[in-house]
């Protein structure tokens, strides 16, 4: 693997590179205000971002358990269409945009950028802080539409118009609409500050001898999926503004000439499916935002616990890389009954169809990278296998609803609902659970409870396998999603009983653990196993700090030097079975691949 | 920091980008943190003008009411005469005068020449909030006229819309960029990037980079503001 054989550092042993970056002043918290609340350092403005994510996602977890007692015994919670539709909505919202983006790249991202390329911290860590609580007052503005008179939004979480401000959907005359759009644009506005951070810190500030080729995969993930959502949210912003707009002064950008109620409303000419592409031009690049992370996140578990480097290291960036670039160009695929010309549904299942090349091989590369490996089936290896099995899955369905002829039966059914569940939410958020069992030793310094994490970890898999599985017979059946109730009478209707009272028993269970998961944590923070320094035998930099876990400033008084990949595992010749990252050629002689 | 590094020009630009890439620390050499972070911020501000542009020319397909002719509403009556885009013309030169005075100021600062640079920055801001105020007055003009965003006396209400939402937009990026063209303004005379001095909020110390990025900023204000010139007023 000759990552820079264009580098002068391979070919001199030891040689260290000349220092480009300044040393970075850091402001030194003084008071518990300015240490714990409004902090500047990158570590606990990830760990702010993670609760609160995770706080609201919560809000997101109940509203699926209680939509699913809706379908499976309805009458058992009182509730009328309006609060199904509005459980709806903020269940997609929050997971999407609050839970998995806010996660993966403000809580992981901040925690895990500066450790892993080696800085201090985020190149501006003020920008940093302020980034968190714009992204918190979002949170809260969200938050409020549930106390607002007519309650949040019930337009589902596309937003589409006119149905999303017209008064007939729940939240659509009253406020719900215009909190829900004005809590995306101040979250837009909120990430954009911590985006620039993330992508200038990997581009700008990584320490000596981190050349971009030997970034851990993590850090590719989240740069790239940085990146797409500089791009991509703009998109969501503006249509934001527009609808609001629309909502608010009466103007007509998204609002054709419609009656309502038999009344004709003032609205006149405005263009529906220009809403349309603008969310999907935001909508589709987020799934990638959602996904890279958890693809280059992965890579790491994967490679750590089968004591393995990875495989095909070049070709995992590069398809994390062009399946960034694809990712702009295949928003329409989810308009296809939008009534779209045909040829340019044509041009978007092609696209659409081509993004399977770059992530089979990814697929391929972490079962190559298993092969033969060391494998330790400790929990994060098992949330690891669990994801790669979980995203083939709903891969494979993806290349159904990607063919335009085979999509159009298939629109808005549960086949729709299972696919982007288990490709989207269930796959990313195996990962995230995984790598929280991964780095929790680094955060808190002590492991998290291994026989909870174990019960956590199978009834999460087959739970959601439970839940998302039968789906996509239902699909295939013809229910389509986002009823308020499937009726009862003959056989057909039957079978779906059966079936939706058995999906929603598993998600009860399936949500309940999660419970377990957080006492876990709560527990395990205060009385778990102490950990010590780099207990998973880790490459990669985050676990070679002088501290653990890492304190303000992250690498003591010097920051390390790099000099090689972050995948030196089980190296013949050398006297451990890794080599750490920061250990120059000269401590590895013995070593008969360290030439990377 | 390292700025305005001499690299010597033999190198082809192609060979210098793949080894400034595949080396370590810096992606792009002599690139400050700030400079960099305001181009991709530029790049995704981008993003939201085009889209904002992009959604303006769909919107004056999809209406089917006539579309205002914009050399008719946006003329100003100068005696007898309906001068068509007068006021446009004007705001325009001042707006691209003031990337001018911008791009000496930065030389100036640059060149630590504190007394140049401030008032180039000063003359920068002035010509910003009369273009601005400007704005207001053709706003004032229109909305006396009867335009409203959700209707006009001139033909299709999303002319309306579409004018207050773009120009607005990009007024609200001018009045940004002017409030920050005074602040520096004082630090400038003040002699903060002289000596160094640190920052209210941000505690990092003060340097003229700061002066440029400004300036990138400024310029992307106005480069916008003559697509919104050739899409809006000339269409």
């Amino acid at each position: 693997m000759a990552a820079d054989s264009y580098d002068d550092v391979a070919k001199n042993k030891d040689s260290i590179p000349e220092l480009e970056v300044a040393p970075q002043d850091l402001y030194h918290a003084k008071s518990f205000w300015t240490k714990y609340i409004f902090c500047q350092d990158a570590k606990v403005i990830g760990i702010q971002y993670a609760l609160v994510a995770a706080s609201i996602g919560m809000v997101g977890l109940v509203s699926s358990w209680l939509m699913r007692m809706q379908i499976a015994f309805p009458g058992v919670i009182p509730m009328d269409p309006a609060a199904y539709y509005q459980l709806v909505t903020m269940h997609g919202m929050i997971m999407v945009v609050y839970l998995l983006t806010a996660l993966f790249l403000g809580g992981f991202g901040n925690y895990l950028i500066p450790l892993m390329v080696g800085a201090r911290d985020m190149v501006f860590p003020y920008v940093n802080m302020i980034s968190f609580w714009v992204f918190f007052l979002a949170v809260v503005i969200l938050a409020a539409s549930y106390f607002v008179p007519g309650g949040p939004t019930g337009a589902g979480w596309t937003l589409y118009p006119p149905q999303a401000i017209t008064s007939g959907t729940p939240g659509g005359d009253g406020l719900g609409i215009v909190l829900m759009l004005v809590s995306l644009a101040v979250f837009v506005i909120g990430f954009t500050m911590g985006g620039l951070n993330y992508v200038i810190t990997i581009l700008q500030a990584r320490t000596r001898g981190m050349t971009l080729m030997r970034l851990p995969l993590t850090v590719w993930g989240i740069f790239t999926a940085t990146v797409l959502a500089l791009f991509a949210f703009p998109a969501l912003f503006v249509a934001g503004i527009m609808m609001t707009l629309d909502n608010m002064l009466g103007t007509s950008f998204f609002m054709p000439a419609i009656v309502e109620f038999g009344e004709r409303l003032s609205y006149d000419g405005g263009s529906p499916i220009l809403f349309q592409h603008l969310f999907w031009f935001f909508g589709h690049p987020e799934v990638y935002i959602v996904a890279l992370p958890a693809f280059g996140i992965v890579s790491d578990l994967i490679s750590v616990h089968a004591r393995k480097n990875i495989f095909g290291y070049r070709m995992m960036v590069w398809a994390i890389v062009i399946i960034g670039g694809l990712s702009f160009v295949v928003w329409a695929h989810h308009m296809y009954v939008a009534g779209m010309n045909p040829w340019f549904g044509f041009f978007f299942a092609t696209t659409t169809l081509i993004i399977a090349i770059p992530t089979a091989i990814k697929v391929y590369n972490w079962v190559l990278t298993l092969w033969r490996g060391n494998i330790k089936l400790t929990i994060p290896m098992l949330f690891s296998i669990a994801f790669i099995i979980t995203f083939v899955n709903g891969g494979l369905t993806g290349l159904f609803l990607g063919n335009v002829a085979v999509d159009v039966p298939l629109s808005d059914t549960y086949f729709v609902v299972a696919h982007f569940h288990m490709v989207m939410g269930i796959a990313p958020v195996l990962v995230i659970l995984g790598s929280i069992y991964h780095w929790f030793p680094l955060i808190t310094g002590r492991f998290l409870n291994e026989k909870l994490g174990r019960i956590h970890f199978w009834v999460t898999f087959i739970g959601s396998y439970s839940i998302y599985f039968p789906m996509h017979y239902l699909g295939f059946m013809g229910v389509t999603r986002r009823y308020f109730e499937v009726f009862e009478g003959d056989n057909f209707t039957y079978s779906i009983t059966g079936i939706n009272q058995f999906i929603t028993v598993a998600a009860l269970i399936t949500g309940a653990v999660q419970f377990v998961f957080f006492y876990n944590i709560i527990v395990s923070s205060k009385f778990g196993k102490k950990a010590g320094k780099n207990p998973w035998k880790a490459c990669s930099l985050e676990w070679q700090t002088a501290d653990v876990p890492p304190t303000h400033g992250n690498f003591g008084k010097e920051l390390p030097v790099v000099y090689r990949w972050a995948y030196d595992y089980s190296v013949p010749g050398a006297d451990q079975d890794y080599i750490t990252q920061d250990t120059p050629p000269s401590a590895v002689a013995n070593a008969r691949a360290e030439q990377t | 920091m390292e700025s305005n590094q001499n690299v010597e020009i033999v190198v082809p630009a192609k060979q210098s980008f793949a080894t400034e890439w595949a080396s370590d620390q810096k992606a792009f050499k002599g690139v400050p943190w700030g400079k960099a972070m305001m181009w991709i911020f530029l790049v995704s501000d981008t993003f939201i003008f085009s889209i904002f542009l992009i959604s303006y020319m769909t919107v004056r397909f999809s209406t089917k009411a006539e579309w205002p002719n914009p050399s008719e509403v946006f003329g100003l009556h100068v005696g007898d005469y309906n001068v068509p885009l007068l006021l446009i013309a004007i705001m325009t030169f001042i707006l691209i005068t003031s990337s001018g005075t911008m791009a000496l100021a930065v030389k100036y600062g640059y060149e630590k020449n504190r007394k140049m640079c401030g008032y180039l920055m000063l003359a920068t801001a002035i010509f910003g909030a009369s273009f601005v105020g400007m704005q207001a007055f053709e706003w004032t003009k229109l909305i006396m006229e009867g335009v409203r965003p959700w209707e006009n006396p001139f033909g299709a209400p999303q002319f309306g819309a579409i004018f207050f939402m773009i120009t607005g937009f990009h007024g609200t990026h001018v009045t940004i960029g002017v409030i920050f063209l005074f602040i520096m303004t004082r630090k400038v005379f003040r002699g903060d990037f002289d000596t160094g001095r640190r920052g209210f909020f941000t505690s990092q110390k003060s340097h003229y980079e700061a002066i440029e990025i400004m300036g990138l900023y400024w310029h992307f204000v106005d480069l916008v503001w003559v697509f919104i010139f050739a899409f809006f007023y000339l269409w």
